[in-house]
């Protein structure tokens, strides 16, 4: 019985290997190669960057010669600035839905979460006219507003659930203690709702960061370029030049990288617990 | 989400409490101007058709001439033909992969769990641009990493740029697709199977059922609810996201010769013009609502007719 459970874990263990590595094997080659000479790029694809294999060139070209340092700026205020706006007007709605009731409450707070299940995308050409008549087209603030309205109504779930599963009792004092309903949100109910605030941010972060479509139509140029929109560019002109190719779609997937190493574990709990409820 | 909390502190009745205005306005007018009325008002485009300054009432016209035109018809039945595709094959390959590796995963004696977690995830996480580039690299005969690692199986004769072949083409982005997005629905049946109770599980073993028979008897009937939420959000998945993995893959004419084409790449198509063809707002309009109704079926069907039925399992 023992051997027959070591050997059917042996046999797990090299299925998830084997997937392991499908998963891998394309970014690490990918990442390798970014650091090659074209040469030998072509010449031994999965070698390692080392002795006179290596070169710098291709992310030379894409960091200094292309306006790449610029679209990542671009992406990086359009990101935070819709994370900031979708936490907190998130956060404001869901406090107003789990704590108070009023009349319509219940028709409020299913109206905010429709856009889970109804993509904004549907309402792409009426919003593209209504952005040309507010003066945003190829504006930032354009993809801000859309972005930040894509995000609401799954941060608004999560949040809502989070905050009816917590006592009001912390609340209910503090009122008591002569708090304002304004200062209770600020200094009472934040704080409460940190736990889920990195799950709703890498929720709402993942989709924005990665996005082609709205950049593609509502902001496609130059100034306003983010680095997904960027990188579909740069490649499309750039076909002949492999290093500095590679070097792109490298720069592109570190800051994801580098976020997920850091918050793969509130990511992961929050699918593991928030949406099997579904 | 429906019911309404019966407990509240303001159990007395006020006739306008500014502060929940303060607290509700943001969201709802950034939500209501930017994602409603678009979709609303793309609905009421749909109706129209250029003509004078607001246009012409045409009635469902439009939607007759999507339907039935033959220069319309043509394009929209081959790109509803290839979304139907695209999400049987993702139904058929992408979550049975899934949940087998879910169900692996769950074995309660494997170590390692969490490090085999991040890596299947990881791909979902980056730009659809980066991963479409990624692997057309990869597949590219020019670079030879393919051809070379073919040889190696000894299987080199089989190579063929499956991408530029418009037999292969649609299945070779529907397989990169799944892909990057297993990670999703593993991580849903994941958890649905972390939360089937110890005691059932412990109770089927003492019957005599063995991992295997467990895994079908007793944990598949209780992770049902997942499979349906899976299937959904494979749907919805598949009608809308599938525009940036073909245009970044195969542009926007999503060749060769339409055969990766999906309600996606033609709704831009539509409403931007390609080539000689000017853009249409109102046709654009009308494809994207189109779109929008088939979303509302499939979500309708999951609402009333999956997932009640799955809860009757449930308890």
């Amino acid at each position: 019985m023992l051997i027959r459970e070591r050997i059917s874990s042996v046999g797990i263990h090299l299925i998830l290997i084997a997937y392991s590595l499908l998963a891998l094997f394309p970014l690490g080659l990918v990442v390798i190669n970014s650091l090659k000479s074209k040469k030998a790029i072509f010449r031994d694809p999965v070698g390692m960057p080392i002795g006179d294999a290596f070169s710098w060139k291709g992310y030379d070209s894409v960091l200094t010669n292309s306006d790449f340092p610029m679209y990542f700026g671009n992406s990086l205020i359009v990101t935070c600035v819709s994370l900031f706006f979708i936490l907190l007007f998130g956060a404001m709605a869901s406090h107003a839905l789990s704590e108070y009731r009023f009349r319509g409450d219940t028709f409020i707070g299913l109206y905010l979460i429709l856009g889970i299940m109804v993509p904004i995308r549907l309402g792409t050409v009426a919003l593209l006219q209504l952005i040309v008549d507010l003066n945003l087209a190829n504006t930032l603030t354009a993809l801000i507003l859309v972005y930040t309205a894509q995000g609401l109504p799954i941060a608004i779930f999560i949040f809502t659930e989070f905050l009816r599963s917590v006592s009001r009792e912390i609340k209910d004092s503090a009122r008591i203690d002569g708090l304002s309903e304004y200062r209770i949100f600020f200094e009472v109910v934040i704080p409460l709702v940190r736990p889920v605030i990195a799950t709703v941010a890498v929720f709402s972060m993942i989709p924005i960061w990665n996005d082609l479509w709205f950049p593609l139509i509502l902001s496609p140029g130059d100034e306003t370029r983010t680095v997904t929109l960027g990188v579909q560019q740069f490649i499309g002109q750039y076909t002949v030049n492999w290093g500095a190719v590679l070097a792109s779609l490298s720069v592109a997937i570190l800051p994801v990288l580098i976020m997920y190493i850091i918050f793969s574990k509130h990511l992961i709990r929050g699918i593991t617990s928030g949406a099997v409820k579904g | 989400m429906s019911q309404s909390v019966s407990t509240t502190s303001n159990e007395v009745k006020k006739p306008w409490r500014f502060y929940i205005f303060v607290f509700l306005a943001p969201a709802t007018f950034i939500y209501t101007v930017f994602a409603i009325y678009p979709i609303i008002e793309s609905l009421r485009l749909s109706l129209y058709q250029a003509g004078d300054d607001e246009g012409v009432f045409v009635g469902l016209a439009n939607y007759a001439r999507l339907v039935s035109e033959p220069y319309w018809a043509e394009q929209f039945w081959n790109a509803f033909k290839n979304n139907v595709l695209l999400f049987a094959m993702h139904m058929l390959i992408q979550n049975p992969i899934a949940l087998a590796l879910a169900a692996l995963l769950s074995v309660p004696t494997l170590r390692g769990a969490a490090t085999y977690r991040t890596i299947f995830f990881l791909p979902t996480l980056l730009s659809v641009v980066v991963v479409g580039f990624i692997w057309q690299l990869i597949l590219s005969p020019l670079w030879g990493v393919t051809p070379a690692f073919m040889n190696w199986i000894g299987m080199g004769s089989f190579f063929k740029p499956w991408l530029g072949l418009e037999s292969s083409a649609l299945i070779t982005v529907t397989l990169i697709s799944i892909w990057q997005y297993v990670g999703i629905p593993l991580m849903l049946f994941y958890a649905a199977l972390l939360n089937v109770p110890e005691e059932t599980i412990e109770a089927a073993r003492i019957d005599g059922l063995n991992g295997w028979w467990i895994f079908w008897k007793v944990k598949l009937p209780l992770i049902l609810p997942s499979l349906g939420l899976v299937g959904i959000l494979t749907y919805i998945g598949n009608f809308t996201a599938s525009f940036d993995l073909i245009y970044s893959i195969q542009g926007g004419l999503a060749g060769p010769n339409y055969s990766t084409d999906v309600m996606g790449t033609f709704l831009f198509r539509t409403f931007f013009g390609f080539q000689a063809q000017l853009g249409d707002v109102h046709m654009g309009a009308t494809v994207a609502s189109a779109l929008f109704f088939i979303i509302l079926i499939g979500v309708s069907l999951y609402l009333f007719g999956v997932q009640r039925r799955l809860q009757r399992y449930d308890s």
